[in-house]
This record gives C-alpha cells, sequence and structure tokens, in this order.
C-alpha cells in the first residue's frame, strides 16, 4: 500500500514543476523562471510563495506593497502578461514563462513613465503606500478602455468605451487609498489618456 | 499556510485523475478565492492541480446557436467577448458587477461558479461554522446576519452563494460541463448546479470529487431587454445584498433571478408568469417560503424594489 501511495504521489508531479512530494507539514520547493522588468528570473520557491513575496523577498523589488494580502486593496498591483492582476492572489510557481511588470519596470527616478510624472504632477498621493499599485493599475486601466473593454459604468455595451471620470473611478475600486488621494489620483491619469489621445491623433 | 505539493497536468482527463487519486487534492485556476481561504487556512489542501494549462480558455459557437465558454476563460475576456456583450449581455453586466478589476483579470468561469460563501462566520475561524467545520454549529442563526440567506436555508446554514455570474446563467438557463476521473463528460444543467445547503452545508454544489469543469453551454440568445441589477453596500466592488437578473419581454414577458438571499441562485419558474402584473406579485411567489432573520428581512423589500426598477429600467 506504500509503495502504491508513493508511486502515484511521484507520478503526480511531473518535472517541468519541479515539485517533490510533501511530507506532512515540511516545506516543498519548485522552480520556476519569469521575466521581470525584462529581466530574466529563475528561482527555487516554496510552493506556497505568492507572486508578490517572491518579487519582494527573494527578488528584492520592494516597490510593489503588501497592503492586505487577500486582494481587498490593489497595494501589490502588478501588470502580467500585459493584465493588472493582485500579486498577493497568485501564486510564484503558477507563472512559468510569464513577463512581469512592477512598478520598477515602469519607470526609474531618472526616466518616470508617464503616468508616474502625473501622479508627481497632480499630488496623486499622500502616504505613498498604495501609490505602486494605483499606477500600476492606472496604466493598465488606460490600456483596458483603449482595448474596449467595458466597465460597470459603460453605458452601452456595444459602443466604444470612451475615458471618462466614472469610467476611471469605477475601474479604480480594487485600490484603495487610505488618504483619500482619489480625485488627484483621476485628475493624473485623465492627463495621461489626454496625452495619449493627442499622440493617437499626431 | 499548510504545505502543499503542486503539478501542472497536460489534459483535463490528466487533471480530473490527479485530484481523484491525490488525497486533500484540488483544483487551481485564478486561485483569487482559494489562495485567499489558504491562507486563513479555511482550506488546507495538501496538492494542488494547476490547471491553468489545459487550454480550456476559448469561446466557441455551438450548433445549437449558443456558445460554448471554456472553463478558463477569464471574466474579463467572457464580460468583454462581442458575441456576449450584444447577445449575452446579462451575463456581461453581471460579470462587469462583481469584484475588481484586476480580480476579474484572473478570476475564471469555472472559479467563479466555485467560490465559497463569504459569509462572515465562514471567515472567522474562531466561531463555530458547519460550512467549514461540519457538526460545530452556525454562528451566523444568532448572529449579525444582514448579508445572510433568506430563502431555501436550514437550520445549519443560512450561507449565500455571492457570486454574481451565476445569476445571469441561472436566467440565461446555462448548463455546465464536466469531465471526471475516468474521462466521462456529463452535463449539470445550473439549477441544479449548486445545492441547498439543508444538513449538508459544506457541499457547495453536486459535482463529485475529482469531477472537473471544462465549460459552460449558453443555450441560444433569449430575445429580450438584458438587465441586471445589483445593490450593495458601496457603488463597486463588493457583494450584493441584492440583485436581480432579468430577461424582459416586450410582450411583458420574462424570466428573473434573484441574487445575494440564497445558497444559489434563486429563480422560481412558476412566477414569471406574473411578471406583467409587477414586482410585488413576483416576488411574493419567489420569496412565499423565505425565513428571513431580523437582521435581513429587508432583503424581502430589497428584492421587491430591485426587480420593480429593473420592470421600470425595461420600459425606459
Amino acid at each position: 500500500m506504500v509503495g502504491a501511495s508513493a508511486t502515484a504521489a511521484l507520478a503526480a508531479v511531473p518535472s517541468a514543476a519541479g515539485a517533490q512530494p510533501a511530507r506532512t507539514g515540511e516545506p516543498v520547493l519548485a522552480k520556476v523562471a519569469f521575466t521581470m522588468n525584462g529581466q530574466r528570473r529563475e528561482l527555487e520557491l516554496d510552493t506556497r510563495t505568492s507572486l508578490l513575496d517572491a518579487a519582494r523577498e527573494h527578488l528584492h523589488l520592494t516597490g510593489s506593497k503588501k497592503g492586505c494580502d487577500h486582494g481587498q486593496c490593489g497595494a501589490c498591483t502588478m501588470i502580467v502578461d500585459g493584465r493588472r492582476i493582485n500579486a498577493c492572489l497568485t501564486l510564484a510557481i503558477m507563472h512559468q514563462g510569464a513577463e512581469i511588470t512592477t512598478i520598477e519596470g515602469l519607470g526609474q527616478p531618472d526616466s518616470l513613465h508617464p503616468m508616474q510624472a502625473a501622479f508627481v504632477k497632480h499630488d496623486g498621493y499622500q502616504c505613498g503606500y498604495c501609490t505602486p499599485g494605483q499606477i500600476c493599475s492606472g496604466v493598465a486601466v488606460l490600456d483596458e478602455i483603449k482595448a474596449g473593454i467595458p466597465s460597470h459604468v459603460t453605458a452601452d455595451l456595444t459602443a466604444p468605451v470612451a475615458v471618462t471620470e466614472a469610467e476611471i473611478r469605477e475601474r479604480m475600486s480594487g485600490n484603495i487609498c487610505r488618504c483619500g488621494a482619489y480625485s488627484n489620483i483621476v485628475e493624473a491619469m485623465t492627463e495621461v489618456a489626454g496625452t495619449q489621445v493627442t499622440r493617437r491623433r499626431a | 499556510m499548510r504545505s502543499f505539493t503542486y503539478e501542472r497536468p497536460g489534459t483535463p482527463a490528466e487533471a480530473a485523475a490527479a485530484v481523484a487519486r491525490t488525497p486533500e487534492a484540488k483544483f487551481i485556476a485564478g486561485g483569487t478565492n482559494l489562495l485567499d481561504l489558504m491562507k486563513l487556512q479555511i482550506e488546507t489542501p495538501a496538492h494542488l492541480v494547476d490547471v491553468n494549462g489545459l487550454k480550456l480558455d476559448t469561446i466557441e459557437p455551438t450548433p445549437e446557436g449558443g456558445l460554448r465558454v471554456g472553463a478558463l476563460v477569464r471574466n474579463t475576456d467572457l464580460a468583454a467577448d462581442p458575441r456576449v456583450r450584444k447577445d449575452y449581455a446579462v451575463l456581461s453586466r453581471a460579470l462587469l458587477a462583481g469584484a475588481s478589476g484586476q480580480l476579474r483579470n484572473r478570476a475564471t468561469t469555472a472559479g467563479n461558479l466555485l467560490q465559497r460563501t463569504r459569509c462572515p462566520y465562514f471567515y472567522d475561524t474562531a466561531q463555530p461554522c458547519n460550512k467549514r467545520r461540519p457538526g460545530s454549529g452556525c454562528a451566523a442563526l444568532d448572529g449579525i446576519s444582514r448579508t445572510l440567506a433568506v430563502v431555501g436555508s436550514s437550520e445549519a446554514c443560512i450561507a449565500t452563494h455571492p457570486g454574481d455570474m451565476a445569476v445571469a446563467m441561472r436566467v440565461l438557463d446555462a448548463t455546465v460541463e464536466t469531465i471526471d476521473a475516468k474521462g466521462a463528460a456529463r452535463s449539470i444543467p445550473i439549477a441544479e448546479f449548486h445545492r441547498l445547503p439543508g444538513d449538508r452545508p459544506e457541499v457547495d454544489t453536486t459535482l463529485q470529487a475529482g469531477e472537473l469543469i471544462t465549460a459552460v453551454t449558453l443555450p441560444k440568445p433569449v430575445v429580450g431587454t438584458h438587465i441586471y441589477r445589483k445593490v450593495r453596500d458601496r457603488a463597486s466592488y463588493a457583494y450584493a445584498l441584492v440583485s436581480v437578473a432579468a430577461i424582459l419581454g416586450k410582450d411583458g414577458s420574462g424570466r428573473v433571478a434573484f441574487g445575494g438571499v440564497a445558497h444559489k441562485p434563486w429563480r422560481v419558474e412558476a412566477a414569471e408568469a406574473d411578471l406583467p402584473r409587477g414586482a410585488k406579485a413576483v416576488t411574493d411567489t419567489v420569496f412565499a417560503d423565505a425565513k428571513p432573520t431580523h437582521h435581513n428581512a429587508y432583503k424581502l423589500k430589497l428584492a421587491e424594489r430591485t426587480l420593480g426598477a429593473a420592470l421600470t429600467q425595461e420600459r425606459a
């Protein structure tokens, strides 16, 4: 019986995942490789490690913040394969081969992303803790609108989606700011969206 | 969090077999609900079977004129699909009324169906909860129950199914397609997919151990005005206190299902003939067997008024 179950457990772990069968309660390690901010990263992690902890604790990219760690606050928002997600609610080992952008990959102090520059200009933060998530989310929101993805406040599901204050507020509801910088965040995003519109016309 | 082993199988049948043969195994797709519950040690799988690579992420037309939605289609993609927006607007609306942009980008069609209740006593591991720990009791019965079920509940559990998507699927008469460990497929009407709690509230659905959802099939489009109205404590990113999914015809005919009121999307087809007589005539029948608590009796009036608003919206 013991032999049979051990065989089943081994068969259930393909080499691609790199996981070893668990002895009760002991950590299980698995390998994963992905690209973060343009740099290829190979890690061997406890299977329990969230993508957020992989970035912060193992790659020392501490820009992404751990707020609630339950997907409620948005401070951990990263852009994974072009889409914003809560990095706290996903396992790092589930992202084999993924292209991941954190706040550090959007821009640096001497070369700010337009959204970062607009947050500075419009004072889109106070304490700054939620800001990396707000900015990653803000960049992705404008991409989602450009891609025609509708939202709860989109009046006509069959018409193109416009950048409006109501659209921005609804789409940013997964990013909580305890300081209440919301109206300035909306201004920053509106400015970036306007700039993009101008660029597209030019 | 309890430690776990992890694998990525290559086919749906292999995934189902892996969960069936491995003790305390679970499927993981988006993970947005499961990992949350694992952090709280409410879910404690010893093995995770990652189904994200199973290529169940397309939306295809069916020979019957409907759509077959792969289990791994993300909520964002289902809501934004042009065919869904045009012919199944109630489903787009329900999806867009749920969660946040970040969560919808990860959450899958199958995972949305399988999300667990947000009853605060299910989440509070210091409290008794028959759904979390069978036989331990229900703290919600005498607790703060304003968000909980008013109909179809039992002495063991007054939790609600928290989702929006399933309420729209119920009004669309969707079918859940599955595969089991032996590779056998079956179709489950959405009405029979979620259970009432009875004396087994720990069992949310009629899925068997190791049975994997592969798709949700929508029948050919239902003509009419598609409406999803959701009433919640804040304007965005909150669960429904009451929601209404409705497809209403110009002649007064229609279909209606309610969310936020029961352990499953709540639809009473026999009441739909009363739609021309107004909201109260319908909800009097739909909620005839309601057993609200002191805290949540308001949901009965709220359901009537939310349906009334939907009927007004149709006439506008």
